[in-house]
């Protein structure tokens, strides 16, 4: 089942969690709702699933306007970011509750809460309560629970953010197979890019209660659509400079940005991702930047190496893979060259 | 180099694990036990001892016999029921909107719940009077219209609700604060309407604290005198309760009755005592830590107000620290 937001504002008290918000989630998709803390889309997700009343806009389920109806009625599984299980029942009555309040038969009952234990490989548990379990068996009974009643969409807030890395790893995974297995429409909530990326098919970037950007992982992380999303997918430097007739300005390069062909000297900042920068011992004859090696931490899948530029005084973060870190054989201290291989430039105005 | 040597700054003496000498122990033991006794234990089966003195016979008799003795255990039994189902509704319904709503008062409500605790139940019994009494300001009204309150079974329901009104509010505040309302959102996500999200969800929850409520309400009630002496005018066989009539009997010289009479109501009260300590050890066996920690909050903040030290415990039970414990496998069977 498809999913249309239109223009949905929300307010508490003075507080504008949401401002004109529309997105659009296909059937059968599985979307990231990504932000900072306080960015709405926890809100936004409460509105979908019917948990709270935008003030203004609608929510299309489908064709059908389903604005006013009750979480209820709406048929939508709902996972918590704590879980909520009830405590006071095991394992198999939360399962079931769903079931139960939708006054299914017995024998349906057994036979789905089997079917769904079997699905979460949590067989032999059912008899356990939720304070027996550990964090990642609670999530996975949580969205056990969500899925008994066959919901037409499935809703997660920050489903895997109490967790500890590597458990958090593996049920990505899962839920990425379940996904695949089900082709229940999903929405997720969360603040963090490599998990959005990894999982869903299509990531909304939030901020302040607005949709700053909406697309594919990758259209999303290769073509940020302003300075915020730029600076929140992964780390960036970032450097003053200036925009005139659809050139920039930075340091001693000149770079093309056509998104700025006004006359006028507008203050902007220049973008560069640390694996877009490559580093080489000899000015080679192009524009490059002269930098001195501070620090190199060469542990993990790529070396870190921090610069600080010679004529700016700016720190200039670099990712390099192992083999090219070791075919440079760099020490601190050492005078090298700077080549950006990519830049984004946006406009100071629309900066945060 | 031995691992305790490493480091340097160690002071030379080495402590031994803190041990309170056996003195300091016993001396303690027998403070606690000697106070109890005397102000606790030997009152209490002196009570029982002058009301068996007389013999079975004559302490059955005391009881049966006088029908104004009748009465007044018939009327406590009557007053106490009404009033603790009063304090269940309005206990949930004061716990329900001040732990799920934020509302202007919110704060002043919460502390008015605790207000019946703070004022004597002498001069609760005199508000009512100055209200509902032939002088007070309904007075006339409801003479006229032929409904009588005060010196009458309304009034003495209505200063006991009074003044056991915080019981099962105070129970219930903290511990439906740190329950929370995840769980009761989740069932309204999964399709359960208000009715069944109450009775399967917020109503196993707070089960405990209710019912830890409700005992303290009931022995409060059974037990009240003030108030109830001011509204019921004392009438013999019409307005006296239990504890009227031990006072009245008392009065009178009829001191087997008067004990015959106390040593009931200090049955109830023991009564009393005993389902509370099986309710708490029942309620120790479930597996929530998270509802038995504030079961006890509640319980203690209760006691601290009693007692009048007015703190406002700041403790919450840490909701994510749950661990997996063997020791806490539920052993009655679903």
């Amino acid at each position: 089942m498809s999913i249309t937001v239109k223009h949905v504002s929300k307010r508490f008290g003075t507080y504008r969690a949401l401002d004109n918000v529309s997105v659009e989630i296909p059937s059968g998709s599985l979307l990231a709702l990504l932000g900072p803390s306080g960015s709405g889309k926890t809100t936004l997700l409460r509105i979908i699933a019917g948990l709270e009343e935008p003030d203004e806009g609608t929510i299309h389920y489908q064709d059908e306007d389903a604005t006013r109806r009750s979480a209820r009625d709406r048929n939508v599984g709902f996972v918590f970011q704590h879980y909520a299980l009830f405590r006071h029942m095991t394992v198999f009555e939360n399962i079931a509750f769903g079931l139960r309040v939708r006054r299914w038969t017995r024998a349906n009952v057994n036979e789905r809460v089997a079917e769904l234990l079997n699905l979460i490989q949590l067989g032999g548990l059912e008899k356990r309560y939720p304070s027996q379990l550990s964090g990642g068996q609670r999530q996975r009974v949580a969205l056990a629970r969500a899925l008994a009643p066959q919901p037409k969409v499935l809703l997660l807030d920050e489903p895997f953010g109490a967790l500890d890395a590597k458990v958090r790893q593996e049920l990505r995974h899962w839920l990425r197979r379940l996904h695949g297995d089900l082709h229940v429409t999903s929405i997720f909530v969360t603040h963090d890019q490599d998990e959005a990326f990894e999982v869903a098919d299509k990531v909304v970037v939030m901020q302040a209660g607005r949709v700053e950007q909406a697309g594919a992982p990758m259209e999303v992380f290769e073509h940020p659509a302003n300075a915020f999303v730029m600076r929140f997918l992964g780390n960036v430097n970032a450097f003053a400079a200036r925009v005139q007739r659809g050139r920039a300005f930075w340091a001693n390069m000149e770079l093309a940005c056509p998104d700025y062909p006004q006359d006028h000297v507008r203050p902007a900042t220049v973008f560069i991702r640390p694996h877009e920068l490559e580093i080489s011992h000899s000015p080679n004859g192009v524009p490059s930047l002269e930098a001195r090696v501070v620090h190199i931490s060469p542990a993990g899948s790529v070396a870190k190496v921090q610069l600080l530029t010679t004529n700016l005084g700016d720190v200039l973060n670099v990712d390099l893979s192992p083999s090219t870190y070791s075919d440079l054989d760099l020490k601190t201290g050492d005078m090298v060259y700077v080549f950006p291989r990519k830049v984004r430039v946006f406009a100071s105005d629309y900066s945060i | 180099m031995k691992p305790e040597s490493i480091r340097p700054a160690a002071p030379a003496r080495v402590h031994r694990r803190p041990e309170d000498p056996w003195f300091v122990k016993w001396t303690l033991i027998l403070l606690a036990v000697t106070v109890m006794g005397l102000l606790v234990i030997v009152p209490v089966a002196n009570v029982f001892y002058h009301a068996l003195a007389g013999g079975l016979d004559t302490y059955w008799r005391s009881l049966v016999a006088d029908s104004d003795t009748r009465h007044s255990i018939f009327l406590t039994l009557t007053v106490a029921p009404i009033a603790v189902a009063a304090n269940v509704v309005f206990g949930v319904a004061a716990a329900w909107a001040i732990a799920r709503f934020r509302f202007p008062g919110r704060t002043i409500l919460k502390a008015l719940t605790d207000l019946p605790f703070s004022i004597s139940p002498v001069v609760v019994g005199l508000m009512f009077i100055l209200i509902f009494g032939l002088q007070g300001t309904l007075g006339p009204w409801l003479r006229d219209h032929g409904i009588k309150i005060v010196f009458a079974l309304p009034g003495l329901i209505l200063v006991t609700c009074f003044v056991t009104l915080p019981f099962v509010a105070r129970e219930l505040i903290p511990l439906m604060e740190a329950v929370g309302a995840d769980e009761e959102i989740a069932a309204l996500s999964l399709g359960a309407n208000g009715w069944q999200m109450f009775w399967r969800i917020t109503l196993p929850n707070i089960k405990w604290g209710m019912l830890y409520g409700v005992i303290l309400c009931n022995a409060r009630a059974m037990g009240e005198f003030g108030a109830v002496y001011v509204v019921s005018g004392h009438i013999a066989g019409q307005t006296d309760t239990m504890p009227l009539r031990v006072e009245k009997l008392f009065q009178e010289y009829n001191l087997s009755g008067s004990f015959a009479v106390a040593s009931v109501l200090t049955l109830l009260a023991l009564v009393t005592l005993v389902v509370k300590l099986c309710l708490e050890r029942q309620s120790r066996r479930q597996p929530e830590e998270a509802t038995e920690s504030a079961t006890l909050v509640g319980a203690f903040s209760l006691l601290n107000d009693r007692a009048g030290f007015g703190s406002r415990s700041g403790f919450q039970p840490d909701r994510t620290d749950w661990e997996i414990c063997p020791t806490t496998l539920p052993n009655q069977a679903r």
